[in-house]
């Protein structure tokens, strides 16, 4: 019985009403990028389809994936979305604890090998047998690869889990690194930010759970459908960019018209997140829009790139966040400049000092 | 005709002058020379853009332009660079040192560590050349081959990022992210490759003018006609 129950079920179960359910449908079929047509899709898919369990664990990491997944900007997508979630396991969200907590995990590898999602907050540290980040009694490295070894795929929430983030700046002591570095061979999906925007977050386990494939993937593993273009694309800031307008300082006239934050070390020309589009906490605010530019939290290695701001960031070679390739390659180019010079100076005093014996030299072969 | 640098080096009694540089090596050499300048004085706007200017936003384009005459200077870059690999094939000898280093003859070391030791005014001695001295011939294929290739897939693949997923240049260079996913370490590199490539300018031009004014061969008026010329009719090796 169990196995046949389905999302719908689920859903209804917690008190949520059809009608709550269909709007669920198509903000997530829009959120998507899908036709409205799709909407339909959805849900008939989470009314037919069995329910594929997802197992959410925390290794070292803030909490601040699943803050803001239950601080969606719509209730609505969250209740609905934990509603799928917490039945199973999240060591956060669940009323389970100890012993019986752990036991689920156990019972879902019986019940549903190869079938659940496992969605993973934060990473494993490797340093010391993995000792720092401890559960259960066993390092969390190997409860990541225990159930890794029977999930069908696995969702990489943040950047913890996707690229180190914080807890891997260097120089790293507890060695922590993002799970594609220690999972080779199961597919896995990216979703970075720090936190990741909640609708981003409930809009891909729900594309996973209703058409129960990855959606679309980029090179470097993250869904297209949030994280094909950057921020810079679709800011409301862009035209000053283009117009050469920047925040010179915080408390400038530029600052106060609202001009481009490119200058004072906005990221967002390089970082690829959804926020000028979705934005945050319901579409309410994102960093830009408050003044302050992007730091590029969804991107690989933001946190060892010296100043969050200057345009210009650190080489990450010689270790001294002031190193940037502007200042490193200016000493390299004025030193040669000055060797020139030096060298200039050396040929001069050369050619003074050979002429006279050259010039004898030749007179007497004359 | 076809001249080896290396039959001619300790034969007496050349005195050319050689025709080394044809005239699409020299176009290409100039026009490579406006596009590095270009690029040098846009790429540093880039990473450290001018004064803001006041107004509304639609009435200006500065950021634009800057940008725009950056990627313009670089598809000049790239294509030249290009047709200058071309015409490595179909071109003269001194086509091709360029891109091939002769680090398997005995004589392209032994001139190497002669023009060091010139440079470094531990002799007083110096060569006669066709083409490039060996220093001259590996500073041109770093520079210009190795650190340009770099330029031109870290370039176009920052330049992926505008054009989109799927772009013609997402598809061509989309994979410098699969080496480093950090666009922003993409950027900071390529910024970092100008100021190489500012470095082999200096030096370049330094050397080209020095050659002028005080070796056995013109120098600069060599990429100007072509033609390679001597101040005397002595051998080719040290003197």
């Amino acid at each position: 019985m169990h196995a046949q129950e389905t999302f719908y079920d689920v859903m209804r179960s917690h008190g949520i009403t059809r009608r709550s359910f269909v709007k669920f449908c198509t903000l997530t079929a829009a959120g998507l990028g899908l036709g409205h047509e799709f909407a339909g899709k959805i849900a008939h898919a989470l009314e037919t389809k069995p329910r594929t369990p997802v197992i959410w664990l925390h290794g070292l990491e803030c909490t601040c994936c699943t803050e803001s997944f239950i601080r969606s900007g719509n209730p609505l997508v969250g209740d609905v979305v934990l509603s799928m979630l917490s039945l199973d396991y999240d060591d956060t969200l669940m009323a389970a604890a100890g012993h019986q907590a752990e036991e689920i995990l156990e019972q879902t590898i019986e019940k549903y090998d190869g079938q659940y999602i496992l969605a993973c907050e934060g990473n494993p540290p490797l340093n010391e047998d993995g000792m720092y980040c401890i559960q259960g009694g066993k390092p969390f490295i190997e409860k990541l690869r225990h159930m890794a070894d029977h999930c069908k795929a696995i969702i990489a929430w943040g950047s913890c889990a996707s690229w180190g983030c914080v807890q891997a700046a260097k120089p790293n002591p507890t060695q922590a690194v993002p799970i594609h570095k220690v999972i080779h061979d199961k597919p896995i999906i990216k979703v970075p930010g720090c936190p990741p925007i909640a609708e981003v977050m409930t809009g891909v386990i729900t594309y996973m759970l209703a058409f129960e494939r990855m959606p679309a993937l980029d090179r470097q593993g993250r869904p297209k459908m949030f994280y094909g273009q950057r921020l810079h694309d679709k800011c409301y800031r862009r035209p000053h960019f283009d117009a050469g307008q920047f925040v010179e300082k915080f408390d400038d006239e530029g600052a106060r018209r609202g001009y481009c934050l490119y200058k004072v070390g906005c990221k967002g020309p390089t970082t690829y997140n959804a926020c000028s589009s979705i934005e945050w906490n319901g579409g309410l605010s994102w960093p830009v829009k408050s003044g302050h530019g992007c730091l590029g939290c969804a991107e690989d290695d933001f946190w060892d790139k010296g100043s969050f701001y200057s345009p210009v960031s650190d080489l990450g070679v010689t270790g001294n966040v002031e190193h940037t390739a502007n200042k490193v390659g200016g000493v390299i180019a004025g030193a040669a400049a000055i060797g020139v010079a030096a060298h200039a100076a050396g040929t001069v005093v050369a050619k003074a000092t050979s002429k006279k014996p050259t010039a004898t030299a030749e007179e007497e072969i004359r | 005709m076809a001249i080896d640098t290396n039959t001619l080096k300790y034969l007496d009694n050349v005195p050319g002058p050689f025709y080394v540089f044809e005239l699409p090596v020299r176009v290409w050499h100039w026009l490579h020379a406006l596009s590095i300048s270009t690029l040098i004085i846009t790429g540093y706007l880039i990473s450290s853009p001018p004064p803001s200017l006041h107004g509304e936003a639609s009435t200006h384009f500065v950021f634009g332009y800057i940008r725009m005459i950056h990627f313009i200077a670089g598809m000049v870059f790239t294509v030249g660079l290009l047709v200058r690999f071309y015409w490595a094939f179909v071109g003269n000898y001194h086509a091709r040192e360029l891109f091939v280093i002769p680090v398997w003859r005995k004589d392209f070391w032994t001139g190497m560590l002669h023009e060091l030791k010139y440079y470094a005014f531990l002799t007083r001695k110096s060569s006669k050349f066709v083409g490039h001295n060996p220093l001259a011939q590996i500073a041109m294929f770093f520079t210009n081959v190795l650190l340009g290739l770099f330029m031109i897939c870290t370039g176009l693949a920052l330049y992926s990022q505008g054009t989109g997923a799927g772009s013609w240049a997402d598809r061509m260079f989309g994979w410098v992210f699969i080496i480093e996913p950090s666009s922003q370490t993409v950027r900071m590199w390529h910024l970092f490759g100008m100021w190489i490539f500012l470095t082999f300018v200096i030096i370049h031009i330094y050397m080209a003018i020095r050659e002028d004014l005080y070796s056995r061969q013109n120098g600069v008026g060599c990429i100007i006609s072509g033609f390679r010329r001597y101040r005397d009719d002595g051998p080719m090796g040290p003197q």
